[in-house]
């Protein structure tokens, strides 16, 4: 999938087939990414009625941002019937758009897609486990 | 490597996972020494260079989460 044509990515939204809510959160000052990143949330959210976005500020609204463990914006965190734990940091472009779609589409199928083996042993799992990742847009 | 810990974070209510874009967040690249992407950070301790198939990355992501000297 190529994030930068439209085409790719409608035909890879029209696939999403349950409800998924993009938490994002903004903030008023410093912050001049935080336009860009709402704006590419809300082309997704125009590719799909299953999608749509809920904006928070991350200075005001800090029960939301404690509840979804929110410190930095812009920040999304990508939700189905329940938070499912997934986050993104920084404007959603290139590499972080299509990973951003993934996750879309993830959450959508309610399937990890895990091996059986990969998700017995996370199934295992009873402590908090944060990961980040860091990547570059292209 | 996203997706991969996205995946992991899906299967787990234990587990969360973030894509950070490492041009936006600059302190956050000092405070984790990021010199080269992908880079995952497991628990502030855990250090993950680079792409690994999905059972190394389980493997690596859930073997030292009791270890305890943070990076930073």
């Amino acid at each position: 999938m190529d994030a930068r044509n439209p085409l790719d990515l409608e035909a890879a939204l029209a696939d999403v087939s349950a409800p998924v809510k993009l938490v994002f959160f903004t903030q008023t000052f410093g912050c001049d990414s935080c336009l860009p990143a709402r704006q590419a949330l809300d082309r997704l959210a125009s590719l799909s009625d299953q999608i749509t976005v809920e904006e928070f500020n991350l200075v005001l609204d800090k029960a939301e941002a404690t509840a979804y463990g929110i410190q930095r914006a812009p920040a999304i965190a990508v939700v189905g019937g329940s938070d499912t734990g997934i986050r993104f940091y920084g404007v959603p472009d290139g590499y972080e758009l299509v990973s951003l779609v993934e996750s879309i589409l993830l959450v959508a199928s309610g399937v990890s897609g895990l091996s059986d083996e990969s998700h017995a042993v996370v199934a295992a799992v009873t402590e908090p486990v944060d990961i980040q990742v860091f990547v570059t847009p292209t | 490597m996203v997706n991969l810990a996205q995946r992991l974070a899906f299967a787990s209510p234990h587990i969360t996972a973030a894509a950070v874009a490492a041009v936006e967040y600059p302190d956050l690249v000092r405070q984790y020494r990021v010199t080269g992407v992908p880079k995952t950070v497991v628990n502030e301790r855990t250090e993950i260079l680079g792409a690994l198939p999905e059972a190394d990355f389980v493997s690596q992501v859930l073997a030292d989460t009791n270890d305890p000297e943070p990076l930073a």
